[in-house]
């Protein structure tokens, strides 16, 4: 079975991406399934940067943990991750930058990657092109597939520099043939013959936001969410749609708004900084009941933080961001594929209840690329806001309370239609009323039945993983669903009794769902990458239970053995807690 | 030509009496009528303050947002259905305090749209505070020793940062603040109408008779819109005369003429559902 880790280190700006970005797509066009996981500096040049690339072919849930082949560039990415490389690994390194004295421990092969980019080449940065040459010849990942891949990648630039390319690798072939192979790795070509994409989770979820009916975008970059932008920049006017780049977050979400209103699906995406100045506006959505799909690729907070970093901390902002009684949906993405059908799925909750929904993903998913069947669209049939009709139109109230919860909303342009979308409290028409007591509270219920309601379609999202009544339960969100169900599986394979209940929709919370899945469990771990637990504190509001935190917060993610580890300790101690009571509503 | 009365709203406005936005809320009104645009073709778009009530006031759609946050909402709008006449409007503390930013990039966008600012110089709906128009030394209740910062110039920031259609009026000359907006109404790009609208309750310094003793039309004068440099020497001129009217007016490619989506297309809103080919797109990632 073929399931071996990469990871290529070295100084940002010195190639380290794009030898990890052609390392994935030719090993998922060899036919593996790929997982990858990049972590790079905030500095445009300097600081270290490593992507770390999968390869199976079997399902992939997770990063992976040990490392098979460390690449390093510098010493530094050697000091780095030299532990991370599991007995009997192949480190290929920079025999130019560094030399390693040879341990029994791993196997080395030292290539002077500068010193053949520089006099074989002429071009010192193909180093990374060089090194590629080595990994195909070294472990027998097809040369034809590197060779399209750089003709591809730089026929734009002219044959001059494709040809040079080539040469790189080429050179890097050669000087690998001279070595003795030492290690047992090998790849040749995969098993899996499916049509398959390899996306990013961001590129995934423009992908899904155009499928949903998205015609307008607009935004203001951020990292870790700018490629969002750049992806539909690219791809909505294809499609008949328009990419705005506001002055600001604040003016994005505002574009969003106006052209909900319009009667447009409408979407932006920003990370922590640009979401905490949306949420005026978020509320604004909420009191006049506007269709809007906001995405928050997370990165590490508070204020400008680890912009490149991962965290689960936006949560509560998500949550509570905002003044006044404001409910809003909160989703998590989980995995690249649901990125796809998760936005979808935000478009036609926000379609359905005309309220604002907000989209959780992070830098771990965002930039992490994988493998994944192409995407079918059909699967989330797509949802569109309720219009008045004829009859309404004669007597029309925009805010009309009716049995639930949703009034007909009319299109500019339409007439008879007409109506002010109004952030101060309004009658059932439309019409401020901002000293009407009695209303406000009618207003109130109204916006909140309809939250409510959401619920329902909360319970149908969830994801059991394992068995369905554990005695140990985990309770994960977000982009730790893979690595949770790899932990999960190797719990069960040691034997315990272990099961993942992992919802789509955070808010409302599946209350039904999770009361079910509590019930009967001896201990429940709630894994997120924050401090201080923010989807536990939730669910400590509507169970009385002892939930187990597992927090991360270092910016990067879980790997699977740190929640088996976690299972494990809880299972030994489990009998001798004093005993979880009951799940009650 | 419609009747101004198709126009007018259910609601009363709930203005003092004597405040200067009855006259712009009439003259908008009037300008709809004589240009003849159907109430349910028309977006106003509005932030909050005194000013920025005026959508609920009129028959059209309306609105009714966050505090300097009109101009975004208004662009969402136009870029969603252009084929409607989208017409923001608000304060100077709306628009060149809080919103100023909104401001200087929408001019600079050359949205297809109007925007009108009813310039009070004052922050009226919070009871009288120093606006980002309010002359200098001017004593007002968050200046009692009068204003230290100089007073913003909405004429010349627009000029500067792209606004094709430049003008000012007066809410004490109706049927002339009518022309500027029918003017701005049917110009394509980003028209800008500053109106001396007077707070008659807490601006005592910026008055009606005070605006009357300086005030003088452009038109009167001779003046060139299609003269960038004059206009900016004519935003410029203030105290003893002030201009009125047009200063500035040039045909630009709008937002809208340059976005392929929209070129010569329909209204995105009316756009089909249907699926689009997503596997063209996807042929890019296999």
């Amino acid at each position: 079975m073929v399931d071996y880790v990469f990871r290529v280190g070295g100084e940002g700006g010195e190639g380290v991406i794009s030898t990890g970005e052609l390392l994935t797509l030719a090993l998922a066009r060899a036919g593996f399934e790929i997982y990858t996981f990049r972590t790079y500096p905030a500095e445009i040049k300097g600081g270290h940067a490593n992507y770390q690339v999968r390869a199976s072919d079997h399902l992939l849930l997770s990063q992976g943990a040990a490392v098979d082949v460390l690449i390093a560039f510098n010493e530094e990415a050697y000091q780095k991750h030299i532990q991370d490389v599991h007995p009997g690994g192949v480190l290929i390194y920079d025999s130019d930058s560094f030399s390693v004295a040879s341990t029994e421990a791993v196997i080395s092969y030292g290539i002077p990657l500068t010193s053949i980019a520089t006099q074989q080449v002429g071009v010192r940065l193909t180093k990374n092109i060089v090194v590629l040459g080595v990994l195909s010849q070294f472990f027998d990942i097809p040369a034809q597939r590197f060779e399209s891949l750089l003709k591809e990648r730089f026929g734009r630039k002219g044959q001059s520099v494709v040809e040079k390319n080539l040469q790189a690798f080429h050179a890097g072939l050669e000087v690998a043939k001279t070595q003795t192979k030492r290690d047992t790795i090998h790849l040749g070509e995969g098993s899996r013959k499916i049509k398959e994409l390899v996306l990013s989770g961001n590129e995934s979820l423009a992908l899904g936001a155009i499928a949903a009916g998205c015609r307008i975008y607009a935004g203001y970059p951020i990292t870790p969410a700018t490629d969002i932008m750049e992806f539909l920049a690219k791809e909505l006017p294809k499609v008949g749609g328009v990419v705005v780049q506001t002055e600001d977050e604040i003016s994005a979400i505002g574009v969003v708004l106006g052209a909900s209103f319009a009667g447009k699906k409408a979407m932006t995406a920003t990370s922590g900084p640009g979401f905490s100045l949306m949420t005026e506006m978020m509320g604004l959505a909420v009191a006049a009941e506007i269709p809007a799909v906001i995405v928050d690729v997370q990165r590490v907070g508070p204020s400008t933080g680890m912009p490149t970093k991962t965290e689960q901390g936006d949560l509560y902002l998500a949550v509570y961001g905002g003044h006044g009684n404001c409910p809003r949906i909160v989703m998590g993405l989980t995995s690249v594929e649901d990125c796809f059908y998760g936005i979808m799925r935000a478009f036609n909750l926000s379609e359905q209840f005309q309220m604002p929904v907000v989209v959780l993903s992070d830098q771990y998913l965002g930039h992490r690329k994988a493998t994944v069947p192409a995407p079918d669209p059909s699967r989330v049939p797509i949802v569109e806001r309720r219009r008045p009709t004829a009859e309404e139109l004669k007597n029309y109230k925009r805010y009309h309370l009716t049995a639930d919860f949703v009034s007909p909303m009319s299109v500019p342009g339409t007439e008879g239609g007409g109506y002010i979308a109004e952030g101060l409290e309004h009658d059932e028409i439309g019409y401020p009323a901002a000293s009407n007591h009695e209303n406000h509270l009618q207003m109130t219920q109204k916006r909140y039945g309809k939250f409510h309601r959401v619920e329902q379609i909360a319970n149908d999202l969830v994801r059991i993983y394992g068995q369905e009544h554990p005695e140990i339960g985990i309770i994960s969100w977000g982009s730790s669903e893979g690595v949770v169900r790899e932990a999960v599986q190797m719990a069960l394979d040691r034997g315990y009794s272990v099961g993942a209940f992992h919802p789509k929709i955070l808010y409302p919370q599946p209350l039904a769902k999770l009361k079910e899945f509590i019930n009967g469990t001896k201990a429940i771990i709630i894994p997120e990458v924050n401090y201080t637990g923010q989807f536990a504190t939730l669910l400590r509001k509507r169970f009385a239970y002892d939930f187990i935190q597992l927090n991360k917060c270092v910016g990067l993610p879980f790997t699977p053995k740190e929640i088996f580890d976690k299972v494990e300790e809880v299972a030994r101690n489990v009998d001798s807690r004093s005993r979880a009571y009951a799940a009650k509503l | 030509m419609a009747q101004v009365k198709e126009y007018v709203g259910k609601v009363k406005p709930d203005w003092c009496p004597g405040c200067g936005d009855f006259a712009v809320l009439n003259a908008l009104q009037r300008a709809l009528a004589e240009l003849d645009i159907a109430p349910h073709n028309v977006q106003i778009v509005s932030g909050i303050g005194c000013s920025s009530n005026l959508p609920g006031f009129i028959h059209a759609y309306g609105f009714h947002g966050l505090h300097g946050r009109a101009l975004p909402v208004a662009t969402g709008a136009k870029l969603g259905n252009h084929a409607l006449t989208v017409i923001a409007t608000g304060g100077d503390g709306d628009g060149y305090g809080i919103g100023v930013g909104h401001f200087i990039h929408t001019c600079r966008r050359n949205v297809d749209m109007t925007y009108i600012v009813m310039d009070n110089q004052i922050y009226g709906l919070t009871t009288g505070q120093a606006s980002p128009t309010t002359e200098k030394d001017i004593r007002t209740k968050s200046t009692p020793e009068g204003t230290i910062e100089t007073a913003l110039n909405p004429i010349a920031l627009a000029l500067s940062s792209g606004a094709t259609y430049v003008a000012r009026g007066f809410s004490g000359d109706n049927l002339h603040l009518a022309q500027l907006m029918k003017g701005a109404i049917e110009h394509k790009g980003f028209a800008l109408v500053d109106v001396f609208s007077p707070c008659v309750t807490y601006n005592k310094h910026n008055t009606y008779p005070w605006f009357r003793e300086r005030v003088y039309k452009l038109e009167d004068e001779r003046h060139d819109p299609s003269d960038f440099r004059l206009a900016i020497e004519k935003a410029f001129e203030w105290g003893a005369r002030i201009p009125l009217g047009l200063f500035y007016k040039v045909e630009r490619p709008t937002y809208e003429d340059q976005e392929p989506a929209l070129r010569n297309g329909k209204p995105l809103v009316k756009q089909s559902l249907e699926q689009p080919d997503l596997a063209s797109i996807m042929e890019d990632f296999i």
